[in-house]
């Protein structure tokens, strides 16, 4: 007499998640496509201004309709994908690398390091990311430079807190205790050690933050305080078709889809890559 | 093994111990610092070449005192000498010339290889950091380290996840002696493997000792192992060392009651002779409040009033080399 | 397993539990066949991969999906592989009951273990309120947990090692089970508090006339406290029999060779006779004998068909052809 319960097929949830990773890939792919090669996807010059056909839907002459000067939104949009993709990398390269490697020393040494360090991390955290963001580019002035210096000085915490947090875990380990006896010096344990095991959990957070960045600094494009025109971001694109949503929808409409893919890209990657080295071990 | 050649390792009086951490609450109530008391002034010596078995249960110390040996842990006080060398003095290009004479083996299998280099990447480093080879030599060398612990040559360039918890230990093992030391700390080696992979690499410990004269500490709680193993067995209880004998002597005729116990408790292959009686009462101490007096005494059988406030030293007993930490004169049956 | 007069308590057949994985089907068990008597106690021994733990738990249906259980578990006349759930309820905890080998994740540690106990005795009896708490002091005693009353209101994480055994033990009798599944309860714990966790399994078991099923991978500890053995090897059961015959001459080659593997006191320092290789993967069994490849009493036929559990002498049960072999070769 056979009893079977339920099976939800493990199959098809491995199948899932090669899916999402795939997906994640492809946008992403044709993000990075889109900011080296502009000239060769774009139909027209972004710029060019085209006054038989303003404000005009979505046509096949033009995918993604034209704006008020006449200018095709899809070369816009894709013109402005290398700024946003900049924009994901600028914004996170420094905290990334500055962060890792503070946070894997205060993580291994500890002491008085670690006492300081969680006193700034009480600090950053007690007020909203945007707020602190702004508030120094106030101080700066706008634009993209200034932009990325202000995300950088905060950005770099949380990375560090991440690796701390990975770092003590992983100094508890077997391994570590090996590379101890073996007579290996603290730099070659951490670096060469420790951090390897400690990484992933970085890479994973690394691409979400890099969706969350795209979204800063179109947010900050939209208010006038990150991309200046005549550059051409999403976020400056939405603010210059947001007088136009009910009439023309499309001019803010397209780029805001981008921005969406793009977010959606780097977290799907993110999720595939944490899934693919949690099968590893 | 004669008694005129200097030992290889000289303990004198090791002391170890660990504050517990204390929660906010204990600090605001201003309850003092708990110290656990793993090592309580520990005594021996080593003679090169010999394989010394040290067995004990939870809380005695075995494993905190195979860390001091490496120096994973700084002992509070005590004295360690290695060849004539004062071990805890040692710092930087010395230290590490110490660390090539002094191996470990962990017991986890499964988190004693860094997961992310392969057996290649771990072998090469040991090997290169310590300027043992140059080259093409270095990959020689991996070939006749995984030939020694019996692995096919192929598994150099495979990751540790790839292997089996047996083969995992035994890369653990070519790893330690990829910087030829002489002396071979063994803590709990086999303990998180099965019983028929036990056997095999117990066999390779004593192939690799009689070849390359490896002086072993083995540390396990698992007595049959320990007997078939070591010259000699040291038994710890709560960070003393109760019992030292060679091993026959140990576990044919032991002079002190937790010994005893510990034999009578561990479980015999034989059906034919078993016990209903417990082979000792009382629940294990926890090492934060050791019993005061001799430490085994709420649970020996053969307690005295004397046991309750006196602490036994470690005394001579008959045979050569057999010392025992009991106020009883005779032995316990 | 043939008894002689009485009439098995527990009778297991052609118990199988396959798991479907993303890397294919995993055999865990593959038809296994045991019965269990009144006041008897039973081991399963075998190494890790060898199902014995899938096996106690299928009994009482605690595989969970993507697990798929076959076979029959007769327990008092009845199966109860085709028990409703309520049914199923009663007899689980009541009639047969199970200590696991880690206290700390089995018990409970939000509620206090008089609270564990009084539940236990609530399902499964008829005891008023005080009735119950009379009952729970006294299992504390009879497991020997001290100051028993008090230490009803004590959470789990304030009893040691040993004494949450214990507690796991007078929960798991609260409720006078026939039978008590144990799944390596003793492999965390320190020798000589092991040694009393065992010692009290066998008194349990003389004063309330228990049968036990014991699952562990010691061989002493099966030689200290069972009658009866099942040796189990890559899902299958290779030998049963009384202990004391396996042990004096076992007739299976895999026995054989794990009793040479444990160190014996004539023969210090040297080579221990160890089995070489390594347990096959659940995914990919060899077609005939499992352990075929590890065997040196292997010939031609071994790897044709998987050898029948047969009779090779009175109540000693082998799935070996080489059996003989195997009895001239042993102890």
């Amino acid at each position: 007499m056979s009893v079977t319960l339920a099976t939800p097929s493990f199959l098809r949830a491995g199948g899932r998640r090669r899916l999402s990773l795939g997906i994640g890939t492809v946008l992403l792919a044709a993000l990075m496509l889109f900011s080296l090669f502009p000239g060769f996807f774009a139909p027209y010059d972004p710029i060019a201004f085209d006054y038989q056909h303003l404000s005009a839907p979505p046509s096949l002459a033009h995918w993604f309709g034209t704006d008020n000067f006449g200018r095709d939104m899809l070369s816009r949009v894709i013109w402005a994908s290398r700024v946003d993709l900049e924009i994901a990398l600028f914004c996170t390269l420094f905290p990334l690398i500055f962060g890792t490697i503070v946070g894997a020393l205060i993580g291994f040494y500890g002491g008085w390091l670690d006492a300081v360090f969680g006193r700034l991390v009480d600090l950053v955290v007690t007020f909203p990311f945007l707020v602190i963001v702004i508030a120094i580019v106030a101080v700066l002035g706008p634009g993209l430079i200034n932009m990325y210096i202000a995300v950088s000085a905060v950005g770099w915490v949380f990375y560090a807190k991440l690796m701390r947090a990975d770092i003590q875990v992983q100094k508890h380990s077997d391994y570590a205790a090996a590379a101890r006896v073996l007579g290996y010096d603290s730099a070659r344990i951490i670096f060469r050690h420790l951090l390897p095991n400690a990484i992933t959990p970085i890479i994973v957070y690394w691409m979400t933050d890099m969706a969350l960045a795209l979204l800063l600094g179109s947010s900050l494009g939209y208010l006038g305080l990150g991309a200046q025109p005549p550059t051409a971001e999403w976020g400056v694109i939405i603010a210059d078709g947001k007088n136009f949503m009910s009439t023309a929808w499309w001019i803010s409409g397209f780029p805001g889809i981008a921005i969406v893919l793009a977010g959606v890209g780097f977290s799907l990657v993110g999720d595939g890559i944490a899934d693919l080295f949690r099968k590893r071990s | 093994m004669d008694a005129i050649t200097p030992p290889l390792i000289d303990v004198r009086d090791l002391v170890m111990t660990f504050p517990r951490q204390r929660g906010l609450v204990d600090r605001l109530a201003g309850h003092p610092v708990q110290i656990v008391r793993a090592l309580n002034g520990i005594s021996f010596s080593v003679k090169r070449g010999e394989t010394l078995g040290i067995v004990g249960e939870s809380g005695c110390g075995k494993s905190t005192l195979a860390r001091c040996l490496v120096r994973l842990h700084e002992p509070k006080s005590g004295r360690i000498d290695f060849a004539g060398t004062e071990v805890l003095k040692l710092q930087g290009a010395e230290r590490r010339a110490y660390n090539r004479r002094v191996q470990m083996v962990f017991q986890d299998p499964y988190s004693s290889l860094n997961p992310r280099m392969t057996v290649r990447q771990a072998l090469s480093e040991a090997i290169s950091f310590h300027d043992l080879r140059q080259g093409d030599a270095i990959g020689q060398r991996i070939a006749e380290l995984l030939d020694l612990v019996r692995l096919p040559g192929d598994a150099a360039d495979r990751y540790p996840h790839e292997f089996s918890g047996g083969q995992r230990q035994r890369i653990g093992i070519a790893r330690a002696l990829a910087v030829e030391p002489e002396c071979l700390i063994a803590d709990e080696l086999v303990s998180a493997l099965d019983v028929s992979v036990q056997a095999q690499i117990v066999n390779l410990l004593l192939e690799l000792q009689a070849r390359l004269h490896l002086t072993v500490l083995f540390i396990a709680h698992d007595l049959r192992l320990v007997r078939h193993i070591s010259h000699r067995v040291a038994v710890m209880y709560l960070g003393a060392i109760v019992e030292l004998a060679e091993t026959e002597i140990l576990f044919t005729r032991p002079a002190h009651p937790y010994t005893a116990a510990l034999l009578k408790a561990a479980p015999e292959l034989d059906p034919a002779r078993r016990s209903i009686v417990d082979a000792v009462r009382g629940e294990l101490p926890s090492p934060l409040a050791i019993p005061p007096g001799c430490p085994f005494h709420p649970r020996c059988p053969y307690v005295m009033a004397r046991c309750r406030v006196e602490p036994p030293l470690l005394t001579p007993r008959g045979e050569p080399g057999h010392i025992a930490a009991c106020h009883l004169e005779t032995r316990p049956s | 397993m043939t008894s002689t007069a009485r009439d098995p308590l527990l009778s297991v057949e052609d118990l199988r539990v396959s798991f479907g994985t993303a890397h294919g089907q995993l055999i865990a068990v593959d038809g296994v066949d045991f019965e269990v008597g009144p006041g008897e106690v039973l081991g399963i021994a075998g190494e890790s991969g060898s199902g014995k733990s899938v096996t106690l738990r299928s009994i009482l249906r605690l595989v969970r999906p993507p697990g798929h259980v076959s076979g029959k578990v007769i327990w008092r006349g009845r199966d109860l592989m085709t028990l409703s759930e309520p049914e199923l309820r009663r007899v689980r905890g009541g009639e047969i009951a199970v200590i696991f080998q880690e206290p700390m994740t089995a018990l409970n540690p939000v509620l206090t273990v008089g609270t564990q106990i009084r539940e236990n005795l609530k399902e499964h009896t008829t005891l008023d309120a005080a009735g119950r708490q009379a009952r729970a002091v006294e299992l504390m005693d009879q497991v020997g947990i001290p100051a028993g009353k008090t230490r009803l209101e004590d959470y789990p994480h304030q009893f040691s090692g040993g004494m949450r055994q214990r507690a796991m033990i007078a929960i798991a009798l609260a409720s006078n089970p026939s039978l008590l599944l144990a799944d390596e309860p003793t492999t965390a714990l320190d020798v000589t508090i092991q040694d009393q966790i065992l010692k009290l399994i066998l008194r349990l078991r003389q004063e309330l006339n228990m049968s036990v099923i014991l699952v562990t991978h010691d061989l002493g500890v099966i030689a200290q406290t069972c009658d009866r053995l099942a040796v189990m090897y890559a899902g299958r059961v290779v030998e049963t029999g009384r202990v004391a015959a396996l042990f004096r001459q076992p007739r299976h080659a895999y026995t054989l060779g794990l009793l040479n593997s444990v160190p014996r006191a004539d023969l210090v320092r040297q080579p221990l006779a160890s089995i070489p290789g390594q347990p096959p993967s659940p995914t990919t069994m060899p077609p005939g004998c499992p352990f075929a490849p590890r065997c040196r009493f292997k010939v031609g036929p071994c790897d044709d068909a998987v050898p029948p559990l047969v009779e090779v002498a009175p109540d000693h049960r082998s799935a070996c052809i080489r059996h003989q072999d195997v009895a001239g070769a042993g102890a």
